[in-house]
């Protein structure tokens, strides 16, 4: 950009970002179990044990610990990392607590007041905090709330049960629902299907399950909200969420880590079956510790979702904002197996500073006559690099298959980098495949003009960057919007000057 | 309410004002007009704060207080409104959007009560209809395929929702069939023409002069008032020429 700002302003928002801090930083201390630090079969067999599994889930394991010990880690995203240290970490924390609880009342006290702090409701009463100002009518949404390895609490289980609907944390659901877990456990994301799923494959520690039965309309938003707090320890959770026929589900996706300088590993393996005409609508925000100016500290985020739209006009939309992390590498994706099945990706991923995005979508065609979506908004502040990647795949057998593809990119400053990286492989000649892309900067002109109509600098970076990222923000549930539209300002304080 | 004094500025290493000075009190109109080049869009990015563009000396007070100091949003918050030549888009932002959420801040700033949502679109519409631009297209993203009649009307409307003492409007005029012209002329009549405010049109014609009558009129030349006089200067702009009048 070519602004010429004079120094004491230039110097006033050096400050001003200074002193605002990732505001989800803290941490909570408690007394924590640990596993014994490193990754052995014996760190297997110790998470497995503390999770009263069954036999099948440990043999589960293991094997995936083994394919493990055999794969490199992937290098063909444009990220710069670090050699990870595996035996440097811890891969179960758990906070000491009764075994199990009775009731919400008697979770401990300093885990229920983390999550006060964090605005999420995990009492029954209440609702997602954020909303009185959106004007909004007070909706139920229940909380699966996972604290570093451990699932703390699920709501409202009795109301979704009298519907039909199973939400458990994925450890309870192993235990109670053994068949239908090992059903459909490992069925889209194999065991082995790449390094970071392996990983989570053989030390999942927690994650939530969800089954919706035939015909069921989920009666409310189900969502899990994953915090990281002790240190040194990775979290690698695990969700499965499976909607039967014509069953439709909305589910959403937080989460939050405190700040600290070393570099902590997220590992996360999602799975979603839609059977015939079920639909699953899969919302993300996340905003993981990103590191601070510098670079230092900050989650690496390695996560792999996919959908399976196994049934006829079965849908699945993921909707994601991207915020926080010093490192993301996450594609979520939609295997399209069913006729006329559905895919969306509605994505907005912002970096600042030293953060690093390769992030995209795999959209697998193989169903006759299905469709997908992909919106991708990128937007790259400070020193960043974000980089779009994405495939779409169209099989020899699969008739009339459409997709759509627009990837924007906006630059806020002269040093950061965006970049899009569209793979597109189609075996059948009926096919429409169209793909859009632009890169854009936030303008001076753009600037100025908010800012004569009354915004401060931040608050017209803000705006404009909003409605950039609007397409996808409109597809968020409204209480997850007005969240993340404060996040995309916040994201990206101090990062025009 | 406006006082310039000896005014230097200069953009892109260029020194474009050399020595600006004005006067502009409340309850008046005036116009500045100029060639290409004098210096006239200067004036009016120098006076909103525009980043690049850099005062070197002299001296300007808003009611009293030096304007030079103050940030482009703590000027907009003091009353002064620029209309933009070339009013820019905002994509994905609904006009509505854009204006409440600069209203709002403008009244934070200066400690007074926010409007609610209700109150502030029943204001939008009112004064979307005063202007001839049909409310609807206060839900439609700021500018995003207005046609260049469309822009310059949603300024105005801007200006009368934002209530401005000062509006320094910048070639306003350009780009206006007759009708928007006459539309324009009534909308600054309406909104500013009053005894606590006050209006500098910036102008390369005098056409716009036929619909807002100016109390004073200045020629501005190699960055400098050269001559004021009252609206007949205008005329004699018109007739002979800025070369022979700035001469």
């Amino acid at each position: 950009m070519t602004t010429t700002v004079d120094t004491g302003v230039k110097n006033r928002e050096a400050l001003d970002a200074a002193n605002k801090k990732y505001e989800w930083g803290f941490s909570t201390e408690l007394e924590t179990e640990f596993a014994p630090k490193g990754l052995s079969e014996a760190t297997v067999r110790f998470i497995s044990a503390k999770k009263e599994e069954p036999e099948w889930m440990l043999e589960w394991r293991l094997k995936a610990y083994r394919r493990w010990l055999e794969m490199e880690s992937p290098d063909w995203a444009k990220l710069d990392i670090a050699p990870i240290d595996y035996q440097d970490a811890f891969y179960y924390a758990a906070p000491k607590a009764k075994p199990t609880l009775a009731s919400l009342d008697e979770l401990d006290p300093e885990i229920r007041r983390t999550y006060e702090k964090l605005g999420i409701p995990i009492e029954e009463q209440k609702v997602l905090a954020g909303v009185e100002g959106a004007g909004l009518p007070a909706r139920k949404i229940a909380v699966d709330a996972v604290f570093d390895s451990v699932s703390v609490a699920t709501t409202f289980r009795a109301e979704l049960e009298r519907a039909g609907v199973i939400f458990r944390s994925i450890s309870e659901a192993v235990r109670e629902f053994p068949d239908l877990v090992r059903k459909w456990l490992g069925k889209v994301v194999p065991a082995h299907d790449n390094y970071f799923a392996a990983l989570n494959a053989a030390v999942f520690s927690d994650g939530t399950f969800v089954y919706v039965p035939e015909g069921v309309r989920c009666p409310m938003e189900l969502s899990t909200y994953f915090r990281i707090n002790a240190a040194n320890t990775g979290q690698f959770e695990r969700t499965l969420i499976v909607a039967d026929k014509g069953a439709y589900v909305s589910y959403l996706e937080g989460c939050t880590a405190p700040q600290r300088d070393e570099n902590q590993l997220h590992a996360a393996v999602v799975e979603l079956v839609a059977l015939d005409d079920a639909e699953i609508k899969y919302s993300t925000v996340q905003n993981w510790y990103p590191g601070d100016e510098q670079g230092l500290g900050g989650i690496y985020n390695f996560v792999t979702k996919r959908a399976l739209c196994q049934g006829a006009r079965s849908k699945v939309s993921w909707t994601q904002v991207e915020t926080g992390s010093a490192v993301t590498w996450k594609y979520p994706s939609c295997v399209l197996n069913g006729e006329d099945s559905v895919g969306e990706f509605y994505s907005v991923a912002v970096t600042n500073n030293r953060q690093q995005a390769d992030t995209g979508t795999k959209m697998i065609h193989n169903g006759r006559g299905s469709r997908s979506t992909i919106v991708s908004k990128g937007i790259s502040a400070g020193r960043s690099d974000n980089t779009y990647r994405g495939l779409v795949r169209v099989g020899p057998n699969a008739e009339n298959v459409r997709n759509f593809t627009q990837c924007d990119s906006l630059l806020l400053g002269d040093q950061c980098g965006a970049h899009t990286v569209p793979y597109i492989e189609v075996r059948n000649p009926t096919a429409t495949i169209e793909h859009e892309a632009t890169t854009s900067k936030i303008s001076d002109d753009q600037l100025f003009y908010a800012q004569q109509r009354g915004l401060d600098r931040e608050s017209a970076v803000a705006l404009i960057v909003n409605g950039f990222a609007k397409e996808v923000l409109q597809q968020l549930p409204m209480e997850f919007a007005v969240e993340a539209q404060k996040l995309l300002g916040i994201s990206l304080e101090g990062s025009v000057g | 309410m406006l006082q310039i004094t000896d005014l230097h500025a200069e953009t892109a290493g260029k020194t474009i004002l050399q020595g600006l000075s004005l006067q502009i009190n409340a309850g008046e109109v005036h116009a500045i007009m100029g060639p290409n080049g004098a210096g006239k869009s200067t004036l009016a990015y120098t006076l909103g704060g525009r980043p690049g563009y850099e005062v070197t000396a002299g001296s300007a007070t808003f009611d009293g207080a030096d304007l030079l100091a103050l940030e482009p949003h703590e000027r907009a918050a003091a009353g002064l409104f620029l209309g933009f030549q070339y009013p820019v888009e905002i994509p994905g932002v609904s006009n509505l959007q854009f204006l409440r959420t600069a209203l709002n801040a403008q009244k934070r700033a200066r400690g007074e009560a926010e409007l609610s949502g209700g109150e502030f679109i029943k204001l939008a519409r009112a004064q979307a209809n005063a202007l001839g631009l049909d409310p609807e297209m206060l839900k439609r993203p700021v500018n995003v395929g207005f046609s260049g009649g469309e822009k310059k009307r949603a300024e105005m409307v801007q200006m009368g929702i934002l209530a401005p003492k000062l509006a320094i409007l910048d070639e306003t005029d350009s780009g206006l069939d007759i009708d928007a012209l006459r539309v324009v002329g009534q909308g600054i009549n309406t909104i500013m023409r009053a005894p606590d405010k006050a209006v500098l049109l910036i102008t390369h014609y005098q056409r716009l002069l036929d619909y807002v009558r100016p109390d004073f009129v200045h020629v501005l030349a190699g960055g400098r008032i050269v001559r004021s006089g009252g609206p007949e200067l205008a005329l004699e702009l018109e007739r002979e020429g800025y070369a022979e009048v700035a001469a």
